[in-house]
Order: C-alpha cells, then structure tokens, then sequence
C-alpha cells in the first residue's frame, strides 16, 4: 500500500502542475493576443485602407504569441501521459 | 476495429508510439522510420507535382492547374521582397520549399487517425504516425537547417573575421571588458532562435493530434458523449484547418526574417 501511495501523491502533484502550466500560459496568451487585436482595431479604425496589411501581420503575430503556450501545453501533455518522474518501480 | 484497448492510457500511448528502428543502441540513437517515410513520399508528391507543372507552362492564358502553382509561388515571393532586399537569390525559393514542404506535412494531420490505423493494420503495420511535423525530430531537423542557413550567410556577406568581430562586440560595444556580455548575449539569441523555430510548430500539431485523440476518446463514452464529442471535434477540426496554415506561413516567416537578419550589419 506504502507503493500505491507514493505513486498517488506523485500523480496528484502531477496533475496540480499540470493545472498550472497550462493555465498560466493560457493567461499569458490570451491578455497579450487581446491587447495586440485591440491595438489593430484602433489601427484599422484609424486607417482603413491598411486594414489587410495589418491583418495579415495580425495573424503573423497571433503565432509568435502563441508559441511559448503551446510548447508549455506540449510539455504538459507530456507530463499527463509519459509523467518522466514516475520511477520504474512505482508503475 | 483491428486493437481493442484496456484504458484510455493506452489508447493514447499506442496512438503517439513511433516505429522506431534502432541505428547504434537505440534510445536517442533510432530512427523514427514512420516520419522519415512519410516525409519522403510528401516530398517527392509534392514538388514533383510543382516540377511537373512546370515543364508544360505555358505564357497564353494559363490552365488552372498552372494557375495554382503560379500563385502560390507569386505569394510566397511577396512575402520575402516584403522582409528581404538583398542580393541573395536563393532566398525565396528557400522560403517556397519551406512553405510547401511544412504546409502538407501538416495537413497529413487532417487525416482520420483510427482509420488510417485500421488500413495499416491490414497491411501489418501496427505503429504509424503518419503526421511528420507532430515528431520534434523533423521540427528540428528543419530548424536546424535554417541555422546552418544563418551561419553560413553570416560568414559569407561578413567574412568569418567579419562574424567574430560581430560576435564579440555587438551589441554594447567594442571595449575588451564587454565582451564576455556581447557574447553572451548573442549566443543566448543563436540558441533561442532554433529552439523557438522548432518547438513552436511540434507543440502545435503535437498538441492538436492530441486533442483529437481526446475528443475521440471522450466520443465513446455514451450517446451524450458521442454528440457533444463530434460536435467539438467538428469545431476543433475546423480551428485546425487555420492552425496548420497558419504555423506553415509562420515557419516560412520566420525563415525569411533570419536569413535576413543575417545579411544586416551591425
């Protein structure tokens, strides 16, 4: 039994770190891709005729701030279906 | 179905297993023989397609087929006049593979994951991931080419000289106490900038095959299941088309942008 709970508290605090890396990234992602669309609708209100240029730097951008959630949702799924820290043994 | 599964893990763990091939004592040293076939037969389809249409061009008013081909190419070209004014003239057609190559092999991921599986159990193969991008080798095997790409057009516009005195002394100065910080620095931006290339387009279409393993799984729980599951697959799949596109032009962007970082002076 002294197995079965170590192997639960591993994957509890898995889980918990789990929560964490993908709900900080998605906040970091989606406050910087919010603050970057309202600066292009105050550019395409102020100056329509740029407005597909901007939108296709729009788009551009949208992948840049994307990238770092991303590779953190990787790493977790990592975690939640090949958790490294479980020793051998303990599977 | 050709494999019933005992838990959902392993569902999962048998869909993102590699037919790996061991080259010297397996582990890191093997190779993902799945990715490297389908990357190949994607290459030689897709730019023998593009070689192909090419040699039937005709200057009158052109067939769709030569439509398409010419616009792609004309959109890829606009694109890197727009970032690159130099003189390199490899530099578009760099991009163009680029753009292609990562564009269908992403697009391999719009392809049923469990009925792809069934048709190649019948034929034997019983482990095959079939989207190339979603293996961080190939990712990085791009990126990695990329970086070559940047050395070398950095020593060959700078001189190797040229390069080292850039190394050293950008981008605070050229006093002997700064040079430890110079270099630093640039070597912090050399590593980032593949790692970011790569990891960025793998945690994409990593995460999105996942996401549909998921959903699927979710879909065989029951009839609520199955139609809230096959509703959200339908949206997920549909976000998916503009993923793909979208980390393709990206890669491509990117490309572009570091080869023409590196002709600049600093």
């Amino acid at each position: 039994m002294d197995k079965l709970q170590a192997l639960a508290l591993l994957q509890g605090y898995t889980g918990v770190g789990i929560g964490l890396m993908i709900g900080l990234g998605a906040l970091g992602a989606c406050v910087g891709v919010g603050i970057m669309c309202s600066r292009f609708l105050e550019g395409a209100a102020r100056q329509p005729e740029l407005m597909p240029q901007l939108q296709a730097k729009v788009f551009l951008l949208l992948g840049l701030i994307d990238a770092s959630f991303i590779i953190g949702l990787g790493i977790a799924m990592l975690f939640a279906f090949g958790n490294p820290l479980i020793p051998a043994g303990l599977k | 179905m050709a494999a019933s599964y005992e838990t959902p893990t392993e569902y999962i763990s048998h869909h993102l297993t590699f037919l790996t091939q061991p080259a010297h004592t397996g582990g890191f040293w093997s190779f993902n023989v799945d990715t490297i076939i389908t990357t190949i037969l994607l290459g030689v389809l897709t730019f023998g397609f593009m070689w192909l249409v090419t040699r039937k061009v005709s200057t009158g008013v052109p067939s769709k087929v030569q439509a398409f081909v010419e616009l792609s190419v004309d959109f890829v070209n606009e694109q890197v006049k727009s970032i690159y004014n130099g003189t390199t003239r490899l530099v578009a057609p760099i991009a163009l593979t680029t753009f292609v190559l990562v564009l269908f092999m992403n697009a391999m991921d719009f392809l049923p994951i469990d009925i792809v599986s069934m048709v190649l159990g019948w034929l034997g193969i019983h482990t095959f991931r079939f989207v190339p991008t979603a293996d961080v080798n190939t990712t990085f095997a791009l990126a990695l080419a990329v970086f070559g790409l940047m050395i070398f057009y950095n020593i060959r516009i700078k001189g190797f000289g040229g390069w080292v005195h850039e190394l050293f002394c950008a981008p605070f100065g050229s006093n002997p106490l700064l040079w430890p910080f110079n270099l630093l620095f640039n070597a912090v931006e050399y590593v980032s900038k593949p790692l970011s290339h790569s990891l960025r387009l793998f945690g994409n279409m990593y995460a999105g095959e996942l996401i549909f393993l998921l959903l699927g799984m979710w879909a065989a729980t029951g009839i609520v299941g199955t139609i809230f599951g096959a509703v959200l697959h339908l949206g997920w799949s549909i976000f998916h088309i503009l993923i793909v596109v979208l980390q393709a032009y990206i890669f491509m962007m990117l490309t572009v942008v570091y080869i023409a970082m590196a002709h600049e002076h600093h």
